[in-house]
């Protein structure tokens, strides 16, 4: 090639980013690389190892130590061993370490940069321009979140020994969303890098400890599933955080239901990307390259389904195909290209399988010209028209550079086919008119919606799914509360199981005036109905009497209930002032029958007179608690580095079933359906399975507080059996469980059908008495789910 | 092609010299003159009726805009040879300008001069490129100096350029605006870079506009119009976007950023805003318009932008100085400098190149 040559061609030539530092670490590292636990290298206890391969050159990088139990065991150790140092160092000590590993990554970021493009094929533009800034921006971020701890999580703790398992599609960071939030907030952590590339992480410890981070604070241990299920299930981890496949996300779940573990998942996706005719439809098409082409598609929040208003359709696909055109892919570190790598030959088999399979349904398939790098994983951007909703490939996660697209008539039909996914992650809503954008947003299940603009990350904005996307947010104060718990909780003590009842003492025959019998039945859809199965159980005092029968409910009653519940859903879009204006006129309804409660609550459960009037006058407390929450727990604007905001939105996390404890049978069920109630859910209540009176006396005080029909929905029975066909529901949002063990860990266990939101006591009594304890954000926060609207602005 | 008369030997030679530097010269005009006819037979851009459901339904959002100018300079670079040659080329597309209160006859010669010899024949040679044509894509001056221009750069195929219409404000009577146009082509300018009336923008007056500008082009009769829409005065990318449109319209050859006047010059994100409806006027029309950038331009790393940005939105036939003009005075020493770098490795300095 010669100047001329260039000259008359004007082609671009190559500009490969030079790679002898990252040469020289790998090379000194040549004999195969440890675990790093307890501040030092450990050869893999089994001696078994594996390698780690360039994807853009399909050569061996390294030999990496494949973690055994043994070795899962070590670091577990370390970092509980350090976990009592690292909180006694506090904040602003905290603080200073993560300032200082933000300063590392600056410090160290083209090494980090060059190694991550190796590693994952990624190109070296990412790395460098997108990847680094954010991994520091989060260090930075979360050094501030460190120094005001204290009085700004003040009732709350950190969780303990944390096991983080990331994923291979930002190896970097990923690492960084994980470990900055749980070490400044007084976590340790042993991290899973992905199989496919664990480079970066163990660079990241290296120079971590170089950089003074106290040894057992963070650790790294390698290897594949094996080595992070080992992770899961060790006894000293308290929590697990996954970013990943929906498929483990689900084993996760599985495997540390009833344990206690917390667990955060961010899971896969199938994200909208809606363009409306009234877009700038150039500016789309950089959105769409940026939304599906970026890191070659391999995201999980990818705009991966093109929705486009069908007067606009035909012009964007044409405009579109020619963007494609003058993508560029090849070698990773090449400093002129767009796409690298696939991360793995089975990878790349998965994408051309499901195109394929896509194309053999019927979709219409387009890829530019060009030919490919010889060697290496490399696939085509591709675009899949003529693709519905019900072609496989509009609905499975593909996980790769591959576009599907659709059409849409009207705004209601685009919010319709947006949530038509059983994801529900992020979407892009691209419109100029601030009123359509702003209102479609809402209306998207998903935790992330930019408008106008897509994949815009910020270690200052929550990040994190809808559905079967995974719960917990990642980034923000939002995100904080993951690697945090309730102080108030941690003094909670295991249930004490409580005393049979005796037998039911047989009603006296005779001719006295008989008390008029009491049959409560169930409360559904607003009405008073009859159970399905038509069967009734006695409720006994302590004293053997029986004070009246309920329904037993049974799986078609929740069917039922929950039906209800989705009618209902308008609840959610009715004003907060409207919301608490009926919580109130439910307490004053609650309050004129006051001495009725107080006297079944006494007669059910043997309770003195007094305790039962405060029982029922804490209730009523509650409501008004709840009934002021409803306006004011609100959502908050993010600030980060953009002309911009990010509304942290509270939204409604949709239909939720709540299992009420025994004890304190009002109060209970108060603490638990009104704060959801007040956020805008939709509930299905199975009250105290022992002493239910109390919420069926509430039928007639619902009913006459002016709560929706099917807003709250009572089912009487047995709690447990009940419980999981609640957990089983897969049009159930979330569970709330408060009762024995063994319901929690069912719950937990039931729950993965679709990855529903759970709260459960693990058999701990909550005090109900206690304010701390039982009311407020401690559980307003988990009934609502928290979407991120990004608006970039600007004329 | 002119016949050889031999008289001597040393006549001989002379004469074959000067042969070849006429076909040089003829083969250079005719390029040029393809290039002002459209290539490969194009037509020249030409008013289409006004249309008011081109300009309505344009939307621009500013972020996505500053999203992608602001990453495709870390997508595209070119290193050594192809930097080498992207400059030359960008060399090419520059309409070398003097626009100074004090500009006289002799300045502008001694402009001429450099525009017909940007490039010290050493670092060509060293570039391998000694046997090419490295000329500015024009010069561009006040109508006072297009006669001495044409004259500094007669036969060297440069077109000569004058700014026009009232430049910078543009606030004229209309028909003087019409008369500085015809007197400027009748001096022999064959490229006129008018200045809109700002006002029709900001007031929304597409139609006063488009009826302005095609007076403009039709008073240009053979020579090109460029239409200089001052877009740090229009402000807005939704205005530089309309604007554009109806330049194009009313039958622009080229849509221009800016005088060199305003108080914000071009940028990329008008630049890209510019282009892209250049994009939308050839899949509307068939017809290909050119674009010039112009003011603040003035690093080889800037050109290089740019010049990405022409490849990347509008393809490679935008990289010609048929279709692609900058408007800079300072810009063309940087690229000397990063030319004799390219050949020397040592980092060079202005002294070193001839000043225009």
């Amino acid at each position: 090639m010669s100047v001329a040559h260039y000259f008359d061609t004007m082609t671009y030539g190559s500009a490969p980013e030079a790679d002898k530092e990252v040469r020289a670490w790998l090379q000194s590292h040549a004999d195969g690389f440890g675990h790093f636990i307890d501040g030092q290298w450990h050869a893999p206890h089994s001696g078994h190892t594996f390698e780690t391969k360039e994807p853009g050159r399909d050569k061996i990088l390294a030999k990496i130590a494949q973690g055994s139990v043994e070795d899962v065991h070590l670091a577990v150790a370390a970092a509980k061993a350090a976990l009592g140092s690292w909180q006694h160092l506090g904040g602003h000590g905290r603080a200073r370490h993560l300032y200082g590993l933000a300063r590392m990554v600056q410090r160290h970021s083209r090494l980090f940069a060059v190694l991550e493009s190796l590693d994952n094929g990624k190109p070296i533009r990412e790395t460098r321009d997108i990847d680094l800034p954010l991994v520091a921006r989060h260090f930075y971020h979360h050094a501030g979140w460190a120094q005001i701890q204290e009085s700004e999580f003040p009732d709350y703790s950190p969780i303990g020994v944390v096991g983080q398992i990331i994923p291979w599609n930002f190896p970097l960071l990923m690492l960084a969303w994980k470990i900055a939030p749980a070490l400044a907030l007084g976590n340790t952590v042993v991290l899973k890098p992905a199989e496919f590339t664990p480079l970066t992480a163990l660079l990241f410890a290296e120079l971590a400890h170089k950089a003074g981070l106290p040894k057992g604070v963070l650790n790294i241990v390698t290897g594949d599933g094996s080595t992070g299920a080992q992770l899961v299930d060790h006894p000293d981890i308290n929590k697990i955080a996954f970013t990943g496949s929906t498929e483990v996300g689900r084993i996760l779940r599985e495997r540390t239901a009833g344990t206690g573990k917390a667990l955060t998942l961010e899971l896969g996706g199938k994200s909208p990307f809606i363009v409306f005719d009234d877009a700038d439809l150039d500016g789309a098409i950089e959105g769409v390259v940026d939304a599906i082409w970026f890191n070659q598609g391999q995201v999980c929040c990818a705009g991966s389904r093109l929705l486009l208003q069908e007067g606009i359709a035909e012009r964007f696909i044409a405009k579109l195909k020619r963007r494609m055109d003058t993508l560029r892919i090849g070698d990773p570190l090449d400093k002129t290209i767009d796409m690298g790598a696939i991360v793995a030959p089975v990878q790349l088999e998965r994408i051309k399988n499901l195109v394929e399979k896509g194309v053999s349904e019927g979709a219409e398939l387009y890829q530019p010209q060009g030919t490919l790098p010889a060697t290496g994983s490399y696939y085509p951007p591709t675009l899949l028209t003529n693709v519905f909703p019900s072609s496989t490939v509009a609905v499975e996660e593909i996980f790769g550079p591959v576009l599907v697209s659709m059409t849409f008539r009207t705004p209601d039909e685009a919010v319709m086919l947006a949530n038509n996914s059983r994801y529900g992650l992020a979407a892009s809503v691209w419109s100029e008119t601030i009123g359509l954008a702003l209102d479609i947003s809402p209306k998207l299940k998903a935790g992330v919606v930019w408008i106008n603009a897509t994949n815009l990350f910020d270690a200052s904005v929550g990040f994190g799914g809808y559905r079967e996307s995974g719960f917990g947010r990642e980034g923000g104060k939002e995100g904080a509360y993951a690697y945090l718990k309730p102080t108030a909780w941690a003094k909670r003590k295991r249930r004490m199981a409580l005393p049979e009842l005796p037998q039911a003492i047989e009603k006296k025959d005779g001719f006295d005036f008989p008390e008029i019998d009491r049959t409560a039945k169930l409360f559904v859809g607003g009405k008073q109905v009859r159970p399905d199965g038509n069967y009734s159980r006695p409720i006994v005092s302590p004293k053997g009497e029986v004070l009246g029968e309920v329904g037993e409910g049974n799986r078609k009653d929740i069917r039922n209930a929950v039906a209800a519940a989705r009618s209902a859903e308008g609840w959610g879009k009715v004003t907060a002032h409207n919301r608490a204006q009926i919580l109130y006129y439910w307490a004053e309804n609650l309050s004129a029958r006051s001495d009725e409660f107080a006297q079944t609550i006494s007669k059910m459960t043997g309770t003195s007179k007094a305790i039962a009037r405060k029982e029922v006058e804490t209730s009523i407390r509650r409501l008004f608690t709840y009934a002021a929450w409803a306006d004011k727990y609100e959502g908050t604007v993010h600030t980060p580095p953009m002309r911009g905001v990010a509304l942290a939105m509270k939204e409604p996390i949709g239909i939720a079933g709540i299992i009420c404890p025994n004890e304190a049978p009002l109060l209970g069920f108060i603490s638990l359906v009104a704060p959801m109630v007040a956020m805008g859910n939709c509930v299905v209540a199975v009250p105290s399975e022992r002493h239910p009176l109390s919420a069926t006396d509430l039928y007639q005080v619902l009913e006459t507080s002016d709560i929706p029909a099917g807003v709250i929905n009572i089912v009487t029975g047995d709690s447990l059996s009940l419980g999981k066909v609640l957990a089983e529901h897969d049009d159930v949002d979330a569970v709330w469980a408060f009762g024995s063990a063994e319901l929690s860990a069912e719950i937990e266990r039931l729950s993965i059908g679709n990855l529903k939101r759970t709260l459960v006591d693990q058999g701990l009594e909550t005090d109900w008495y206690d304010p701390k304890s039982a009311e407020g954000a401690i559980f307003l926060s988990h009934a609502v789910e928290i979407k991120n609207i990004w608006i970039p602005y600007g004329e | 092609m002119t016949q050889v008369r031999t008289h001597n030997f040393r006549d001989y030679l002379t004469e074959i010299a000067d042969n070849l530097t006429n076909l040089r010269m003829t083969t250079l005009v005719s390029l040029k003159s393809d290039y002002q006819e459209g290539k490969g037979g194009q037509a020249r851009n030409a008013p289409m009726p006004f249309d008011i459901g081109w300009i309505d339904d344009i939307r621009v959002n500013l972020s996505a805009v500053e999203r992608r100018t602001g990453s495709l300079p870390g997508r595209r670079t070119v290193k050594k040879d192809a930097q080498a040659a992207w400059l030359l080329k960008a060399i090419t597309c520059i309409d070398l300008t003097t626009l100074a209160g004090d500009d006289t006859e002799a300045r502008v010669r001694r402009l001429c001069a450099k525009a017909l010899r940007p490039v010290r024949e050493d670092i060509l040679v060293s570039l391998g490129m000694g046997d090419r044509t490295i000329q500015t894509g024009a010069i561009c001056v006040y109508h006072r100096y297009v006669a001495a221009a044409v004259d500094a750069l007669s036969g060297s195929g440069i077109p000569v350029a004058a700014v026009s219409t009232g430049f910078p404000a543009g606030l004229v009577p209309h028909d003087v605006k019409l008369r500085e146009i015809e007197a400027s082509v009748n001096d022999g300018a064959q490229e006129i870079d008018i200045v809109i009336t700002r006002e029709h923008v900001l007031t929304g007056n597409w139609k006063a506009l488009y009826d302005e500008m095609r007076d403009f082009r039709q008073a240009c009769g053979k020579a090109h119009v460029k239409a200089i829409l001052a877009t740090g005065d229009i402000k807005t990318l939704r205005n530089v976007a309309k604007a554009s449109m109806v330049c194009m319209m009313a039958g622009a050859d080229f849509i221009k950023t800016s005088t060199g006047k305003e108080t914000a010059n071009a940028t990329l994100p008008v630049s890209l805003t510019m282009l892209r409806m250049i994009r939308d006027y050839q899949d509307r029309t068939g017809i290909k318009v050119g674009f010039k950038p112009a003011g603040g331009i003035s690093a080889a790393k800037d050109v290089l932008n740019y010049q990405f940005l022409m490849k990347e939105e509008l393809g490679r036939d935008w990289l010609e100085p048929d279709l692609f003009r900058v408007g800079a005075s300072s810009l063309l020493a940087d690229i000397e400098r990063q030319l004799e770098h390219h050949v020397t490795g040592r980092y060079s300095a202005y002294n070193r190149h001839s000043v225009g």
